[in-house]
């Protein structure tokens, strides 16, 4: 046999006979619609596409707390301060179930936590928009999180098992938030003629974002195909926008509002809604740290990271303390 | 920026109500056994989800090696014969 030049370790192309095994036991797995486990083998771009999406959507629901956490102190009632102050905790909660989720796959939460708080994390653009008045946390029940939950669903059925479980919990919770913001909604579209101008205008600010939740069009998202390929996605971004304006194409005739989309139709023929063409350009300007509120959430998430360092090196001296005197 | 905190991990089991096992909900991180205790009970918890809560620490739990599952769990294979329906003469007996 000729020599040939050494090569390093794990730089070889040629995959191992043991890592033909694993590769073709998880393509087994998924190919049965099974679920993958944290200590299952996995390739490692699987593994890196899901620590990313998982973490990002972590970030997002932590970032989500802010416009909303705004307003609970100027909430009309005592009722909706209440209901305010669950969904706040809710989001709170789902940004630690998605934490975990994301960390049994290698990455420690001190490091996820580290990559929003540098700005190297992304989270969901929805959120660098903000929430000007009480009619927008209506708006952003119905519109955003209405987007979130038809993103969400589908992937309660993810190929990875810690997401699925993390996602099947969250969509239990959510629901209550797209009806709280409808019906915040419907209160002001049955108010006096400036209530109900407060809600239209709310829904016209929030549509075209809430639209652009579900990513760019098919044809200008590269990774989409792959994430269905490991059934971590299950629908296009273009099949779930469909399924969205669908739904509320309809519950805005509730309202007795309209959306700010005078050519929304169903086209028999094609059978899909053809709705206006949404500003991509504002989408990637707003993703690239552009929009209204980004430098302002970011700032916000240290602030309170830092104001709650005390608490966090208090409660880890108390645990030492502890330890040593069961220990003595 | 932020200081490393590497609070342990800890695994929750919630029983839903009595008479029920408690099963496993999720896991979080906190400095010790009485934060996780309270956490478990903020995070999972908000809707009366439980009448009982286990805190585990992650780092207790002995787990089968998930290489060699396929041998782990090899002897039940073949022996069907530990199911009620693997008995076919029985079929149509009545109370059997």
């Amino acid at each position: 046999m000729a020599p040939t030049t050494p090569q390093e370790p794990g730089l070889s192309a040629v995959p191992s006979y043991e890592e033909q095994q694993s590769q073709s036991r998880f393509d087994a797995l998924i190919g049965d619609d099974s679920r993958i486990e944290p200590r299952d083998w996995m390739p490692e771009p699987y593994r890196k596409t899901l620590t990313r999406q998982i973490s990002q959507h972590a970030h997002s629901e932590i970032i989500g707390m802010q416009p909303e956490a705004n307003w609970i102190t100027r909430a009309p009632s005592l009722k909706r301060k209440s209901i305010l102050m669950a969904k706040v905790q809710d989001e709170a909660g789902h940004g630690l179930y998605l934490y975990s989720a994301a960390e049994t796959l290698g990455t420690e939460r001190d490091e996820l936590n580290d990559q929003l708080l540098t700005g190297r994390a992304k989270y969901s653009s929805i959120f660098n928009y903000t929430a000007r008045n009480w009619a927008d946390m209506g708006a952003i029940g119905w519109l955003v999180d209405g987007a979130a939950i038809a993103n969400q669903v589908p992937l309660c059925r993810a190929s990875y098992g810690p997401y699925g479980r993390a996602m099947v919990r969250v969509c239990k919770e959510e629901s209550f938030h797209q009806r709280q913001g409808f019906e915040i909604l419907l209160s002001l579209s049955r108010g006096t003629e400036k209530q109900k101008q407060m809600a239209q205008d709310a829904i016209n600010r929030f549509y075209e974002p809430s639209l652009m939740m579900f990513g760019p069009p098919d044809d200008q998202s590269p990774n989409s195909a792959q994430s269905m390929a490991w059934k971590i996605k299950r629908f296009s971004n273009d099949e779930l926008r469909q399924r969205f304006v669908g739904m509320i194409a309809e519950q805005v005739k509730v309202l007795g509002l309209t959306l700010p989309d005078e050519n929304l139709h169903f086209d028999e023929e094609k059978k899909q809604w053809i709705h206006k063409d949404l500003n991509w350009d504002e989408f990637m300007n707003v993703i690239k740290g552009n929009g209204p509120a980004n430098a302002q959430r970011l700032e916000r998430r240290r602030e309170a990271h830092r104001e709650g360092a005390w608490v966090r090196e208090a409660a880890t001296a108390y645990a030492a303390k502890q330890e040593q005197s069961e220990v003595a | 920026m932020s200081q490393k905190s590497n609070w342990p991990l800890w695994e929750v089991f919630v029983r839903s109500s009595r008479g029920l096992s408690h099963v496993h909900a999720g896991s979080l991180h906190a400095p010790d056994k009485e934060m996780a205790l309270r956490n478990a009970r903020d995070l999972y918890t908000r809707r009366n989800e439980g009448v009982s809560l286990w805190v585990v620490r992650s780092t207790d739990i002995i787990t089968s090696d998930p290489d060699s599952k396929d041998a782990f769990f090899e002897s039940p294979q073949g022996k069907d014969y530990r199911h009620a329906t693997y008995y076919k003469a029985s079929e149509g007996v009545k109370h059997l």
